[in-house]
């Protein structure tokens, strides 16, 4: 088969990425104990949370080898994701605008 | 016919595909990009009344279930790349194994998050009511997590269902791909999931 002799084989890049995930998702852990605020916490958690899941949409999912693709998919995605902030100012202002319930 | 011959066999009649992705790819990347936005949904719905609700319980006293599903779910993602590039390599046996190692590694998961569940329920947490806070945590977690343990049930049975027909020469390599490409949602939906949901509700 064509195909298969011609297939080159990604594992080694593979494991790196995995093993890149996981020492994120374990900083996310790490910062869960840590004595910082509230918000604080929730925007480290997050940024390495987009990282995260980053490294998976381009290296586990493909993107990254496809440019057309990569742009389709991210401006959909972050397009639809935008739109549903709006509602933030909103619930800031339930609680009288002290931001991440205590 | 090879995927190229259908690619580009037939200028006169069929159009190009969008991104020369393959139809059926597309039609997850679809599916993949709208069942962002019901995550999406559901999790700033969730960060809203996080933010404007002053008791919002923190029930979780320990990490280490969470920890132990987030790596069986992690690892998952990499043995089905290690099925797919099985798979690319003509290696059928071998894609199986590692796709049904896939799908028990997601039926491990799911028994965890079934014995969190019920942890949580034995102490005396239900969808409308909870020991510690607002009884609008239970509706959140349980919506959000049953969500996503229902992609995770339906991710297992599909793989199972591609990875057996993909052996019995029903189902080619690209089908293995795009129920791969199911998978990694899964885990990445999960990769939010644990700091929103999980970790910011810990009891320090």
């Amino acid at each position: 088969m064509a195909m298969a002799e011609a297939h080159k084989s990604s594992a080694g890049k593979y494991v790196v990425v995995y093993l890149c995930i996981l020492a994120i998702a374990a900083l996310q852990f790490v910062i869960a104990y840590s004595d910082i605020t509230g918000p604080q916490m929730f925007t480290r958690m997050l940024i390495l949370a987009i990282i995260e899941a980053a490294l998976a949409l381009l290296f586990f999912m493909h993107l990254s080898d496809n440019r057309g693709l990569r742009w389709f998919v991210v401006i959909f995605t972050v397009s639809v994701l935008l739109g549903m902030q709006y509602g933030w100012t909103d619930s800031f202002r339930l609680l009288g605008g002290a931001p991440w319930a205590k | 016919m090879s995927h190229a011959d259908t690619m580009t066999g037939h200028s006169g009649l069929m159009e190009k595909p969008a991104f020369s992705v393959p139809a059926k790819k597309m039609a997850m990347w679809l599916f993949i990009i709208a069942d962002s936005a019901t995550f999406a949904a559901c999790l700033v719905a969730y960060g809203f009344l996080r933010n404007a609700t002053p008791n919002w319980p923190r029930p979780f006293h320990s990490i280490t279930n969470v920890s132990i599903m987030t790596f069986i779910l992690v690892t998952s993602s990499l043995t089905m790349l290690f099925a797919m590039d099985a798979a690319k390599a003509g290696d059928k046996a071998k894609a199986l194994r590692w796709t049904l190692i896939t799908a028990a590694a997601g039926v491990l998961f799911a028994l965890l998050h079934i014995r969190e569940w019920m942890a949580l329920i034995g102490e005396g947490m239900t969808l409308f009511k909870n020991p510690w806070g607002t009884g609008l945590f239970g509706s959140a977690f349980f919506s959000i997590t049953g969500l996503h343990l229902l992609h995770v049930t339906c991710g297992v049975i599909a793989l199972v269902v591609v990875g057996l027909r993909y052996q019995g020469g029903r189902y080619n390599a690209d089908d293995l791909e795009i129920t791969g490409l199911y998978w990694h949602f899964v885990d990445l939906v999960w990769m939010f999931v644990v700091p929103l949901v999980y970790l910011l509700n810990l009891s320090h």
